[in-house]
């Protein structure tokens, strides 16, 4: 007695093992894998009861993008090949000549730039097959979406020489609204199935 | 010169492994931080579509999915081979979207409701058809914010 007995150490060679064990159970049950996306917003629903009221769109302000079941693609009447799409749709958001046969300019005092002409009232209405593929569609969203962000890209690097993307938020809301993005995904027509 | 004698005994010191499960405990903490776990398993193949104007979905918890692709192998002797949707755990109709999306709304914070996302995973070779069903119902839902969920391209 009197004689304190020393605790024997506990063997922690496998405790290594069993972090190992934790570890590689996290790595196969869990995704790692970001989720990224086109971002989109869609419109109010119509409530049932009510007439669908036609929004009245000056013909110079809108363009019709059609997607049809065989994935090809028609630009206000006429046929257009994605890859010439998105310079398309930049002369027609951004109207440097003032053409009059694309959207019309209005002033808009924008905080930061001041006065601007702005083709406000724009608006791409996109409509598609029920037979349309879904990477037709996808690939077509993104051209547009390239295009408004190159075009906002020029004035933010003019402004402020930063990406759009760089921009602080007050800077970005300003730059959207010189450029606002008018999409209107338009309910399907069904011009004939797969 | 008796100096360079090989018998002198010297042995390799043992590596201190002492600190290795703090090490390993230390990189699961990480991958336990960053990733998030599986929630559903997929019963459908979706291999998603490719796009370069992508936006990352900032906050997991706010973030519904919808997946749309064909049943995979094991469920095509019960549900064919057509495009299906999967809510959840489950194949699911279109007509149960404005269910799923209202009761995914009140299990959120009340003050997060409004940013709900909705995430679309579809095929690539999805049909639009399914597509604008899916819209439609959650334009109905007041799930306005959504996402086509796609892949980097790589050129």
């Amino acid at each position: 007695m009197g004689k304190k007995r020393k605790a024997p150490g506990i063997n922690a060679t496998s405790s290594a093992d069993i972090a190992f064990m934790l570890l590689l159970f996290f790595l196969l049950t869990s995704s790692m894998d970001t989720d990224r996306g086109l971002a989109r917003r869609l419109p109010q629903p119509v409530p049932k009861d009510q007439e669908k009221e036609d929004t009245d769109i000056k013909k110079r302000n809108l363009m019709v993008v059609l997607i049809n079941s065989s994935n090809q693609i028609l630009a206000n009447g006429a046929p257009i090949e994605l890859r010439n799409m998105k310079e398309m749709v930049k002369e027609f958001i951004e109207n440097a000549t003032n053409d009059a046969s694309k959207p019309e300019k209005i002033e808009v005092d924008v905080p930061f730039f001041g006065a601007m002409q702005v083709t406000k009232n724009h608006v791409i209405s996109l409509q598609n097959d029920r037979g349309t593929e879904y990477q037709a569609y996808i690939d077509v969203q993104n051209e547009l979406a390239a295009a408004y962000k190159e075009l906002r890209d020029v004035v933010s690097n003019r402004k402020f020489g930063k990406a759009f993307m760089d921009l602080e938020p007050e800077q970005q809301e300003a730059v959207q609204m010189i450029y606002p993005q008018h999409v209107s995904e338009a309910e399907p027509k069904n011009y004939g199935d797969k | 010169m008796g100096k360079f004698n090989k018998t002198g005994g010297r042995e390799m010191p043992e590596l201190n492994t002492s600190s290795l499960p703090d090490l390993v405990f230390a990189f699961l903490f990480f991958i336990m931080m960053v990733t998030t776990m599986r929630e559903v398993t997929l019963k459908v193949v979706f291999r998603a579509p490719q796009a370069t104007e992508l936006q990352k979905l900032e906050k997991k918890s706010l973030v519904t999915f919808i997946y749309v692709g064909e049943p995979m192998q094991e469920f095509q002797a019960q549900m064919g081979t057509s495009t299906r949707l999967q809510l959840n755990d489950q194949f699911a109709e279109v007509s149960e979207i404005q269910d799923y999306i209202a009761q995914e709304k009140s299990s959120m914070k009340e003050e997060d409701a409004p940013y709900m996302t909705v995430s679309i995973k579809a095929d690539r070779q999805t049909t639009m058809g399914i597509i604008t069903d899916v819209k439609q119902a959650l334009r109905e839902a007041y799930a306005l914010k959504i996402s086509y969920s796609a892949q980097p391209r790589i050129n």
